[in-house]
């Protein structure tokens, strides 16, 4: 009796060392979590290794793996963190590409809005506009660049509200408390209910979504808000981790993340041949000394 | 490492806040400990739970259904934009509401705590004294609660000054409006600008400390004080 409940523990414990050993943790920014649910489970139906995931903001990651923490890959909401992180010599430099291209789109949960978004706010027919801090999120600095493109800063300025990530914009627009704001596509877009972007890709356009209207931001208005993905030093030797890399950069996955309402590396490719890059480069020194 | 001007508008917000925040539930939940001290009516309990409930909720839970209750389609919403007011999100005036609900337990606790310390007596023999209610309030009860105002203002303070995701929620990071010093910490952190973080944070626990520490020491003269004239 004894022997065979010792023996049980054994099992489980090697059990368990398995699982360990199969498993790849991955940090994830808080904007991409839908996206990497849809991702990890196509990864999972062909693969031996399981996906553990964790989601956070990137300074907030950033400041984990500074301090040891247990990941393996970082997908991060920008280019800032893994530049940092590569600088204090953390990760892999080789290992880090583009997974994805955020894309801008200013919502209002008025479907009253329709048509007219841009024009309210340009004639400033709004309570509050709500957009991502700009110092700390992409699409915040993405936010001011289009602003700046279309010189509305100074008069928008009064009424802006920041939230903390583009989650916190969202919840300000779809509660009602603010009637314009800049977040991401891939907010408006519910795969699982099937309202995909196959329209208008690259064109700007106001389109109705399940709540409210929004109008694509243009892409050469703003630089492209690229999220990078790194493998961390201390996970240099893990398969898993290589093995979920690779995958993202498969047609299928690639597909995926373009349902969710982001470019990706094959589209962005195409975009730097169409848009005006100098006119972007124009762009680039509108993140610093903005908060006033 | 010095503060920017950006650093100082959030404290000078902060202290407005904790001031203005600690003045308005002294006032308003004041009577709500005293009812609460000396009543036998069954709602006791269900009005107390009440009053501890943001303990329980995490502050940007609560700070969400705020959100939703202080906005346009929301009861707390429709209430003030009827009254002409407009909504409460993204004003100083939302962040004093929003804190009030949030540190509202940590004022009301310590001082019915003190009421029910007093007892019935002193206050029954104020008024065969011929003592009316407010005077027996404010020459017996008062001078007597008086610890527990204290600290329920020492603790309101602190609470308020502390907040972080309530004001995350509602707040929309407004400069010199809605931007408080916990806030900017947190945007810092979020920024890799660890330096100026340490140096917010730096001033913010000096400044507590320094803040706490007066009050419990004129707290504790006070009770020596008051043991020797027992004696």
């Amino acid at each position: 009796m004894k022997k065979k409940q010792w023996l049980g523990f054994v099992f489980l414990f090697t059990f368990t060392l398995y699982v360990e050993a199969k498993s790849v943790h991955i940090a994830v920014a808080a904007n991409f979590s839908k996206t990497m649910q849809s991702l990890v489970t196509e990864f999972e139906k062909t693969s031996e290794y399981q996906i553990a995931l964790s989601y956070g903001s990137s300074g907030k990651f950033y400041a984990q793996i500074k301090q040891g923490a247990p990941y393996e890959l970082f997908f991060s909401a920008d280019q800032a963190k893994p530049d940092a992180l590569q600088k204090d010599g953390l990760v892999i430099a080789s290992s880090r590409f583009t997974y994805a291209v955020g894309r801008l789109a200013l919502w209002s949960a008025n479907p009253d809005f329709i048509d007219k978004i841009q024009v309210r706010l340009k004639d400033g027919s709004f309570n509050k506009l709500a957009m991502a801090n700009p110092k700390l999120a992409p699409y915040g600095a993405a936010t001011l660049q289009v602003l700046r493109y279309l010189e509305l800063i100074d008069v928008t300025q009064p009424k802006w509200v920041r939230g903390e990530n583009i989650a916190q914009t969202y919840q300000f627009v779809s509660s009602g408390n603010a009637d314009l704001g800049f977040i991401a596509l891939s907010q408006l877009l519910d795969v699982s209910l099937g309202v995909s972007l196959g329209v208008s890709l690259g064109v700007s356009n106001v389109q109705q979504v399940n709540r409210g209207s929004y109008w694509l931001v243009p892409d050469n208005m703003h630089q492209p808000i690229k999220q990078d993905v790194v493998l961390l030093r201390s996970a240099v030797k893990s398969l898993g981790a290589k093995a979920f890399l690779d995958f993202i950069r498969t047609d299928k996955a690639q597909n995926i993340i373009a349902q969710y309402g982001y470019l990706t590396l094959n589209s962005l490719s195409d975009m730097n041949s169409l848009s005006d890059m100098n006119s972007l480069s124009d762009l680039n020194s509108l993140n610093a000394g903005q908060e006033p | 490492m010095s503060l920017t001007d950006g650093d100082i508008a959030t404290i000078w917000v902060t202290l407005r806040l904790a001031t203005t925040v600690t003045i308005l539930l002294l006032i308003f939940t004041t009577p709500i400990a005293w009812w609460l001290a000396r009543t036998r009516s069954w709602l006791k309990g269900p009005v107390s739970a009440i009053v501890a409930l943001p303990l329980v909720l995490p502050p940007t839970v609560l700070g969400f259904y705020l959100l939703l209750a202080m906005g346009p389609n929301g009861a707390i919403g429709q209430f003030t934009q009827a009254l002409g007011l407009g909504t409460l999100p993204f004003t100083f005036w939302g962040l004093v509401v929003a804190s009030m609900v949030y540190s509202m337990p940590f004022v009301v606790q310590p001082i019915q705590n003190a009421i029910e310390a007093i007892g019935e007596r002193p206050i029954e023999a104020a008024a065969t004294l011929g003592a009316g209610p407010l005077d027996r309030f404010f020459t017996v009860v008062l001078p007597l609660a008086k610890p527990g105002f204290m600290t329920a203002t020492i603790l309101g303070f602190a609470h308020t000054v502390g907040e972080f995701g309530i004001v995350l929620m509602i707040g929309g990071s407004i400069p010199g409006e809605t931007r408080v010093v916990s806030v900017q910490i947190y945007d810092h952190v979020e920024a890799l600008e660890y330096a100026q973080a340490h140096a917010l944070s730096g001033v913010m626990v000096i400044f507590s400390f320094v803040v706490l520490l007066t009050l419990y020491t004129f707290q504790r003269k006070r009770k020596a004080v008051s043991m020797s004239y027992g004696r």
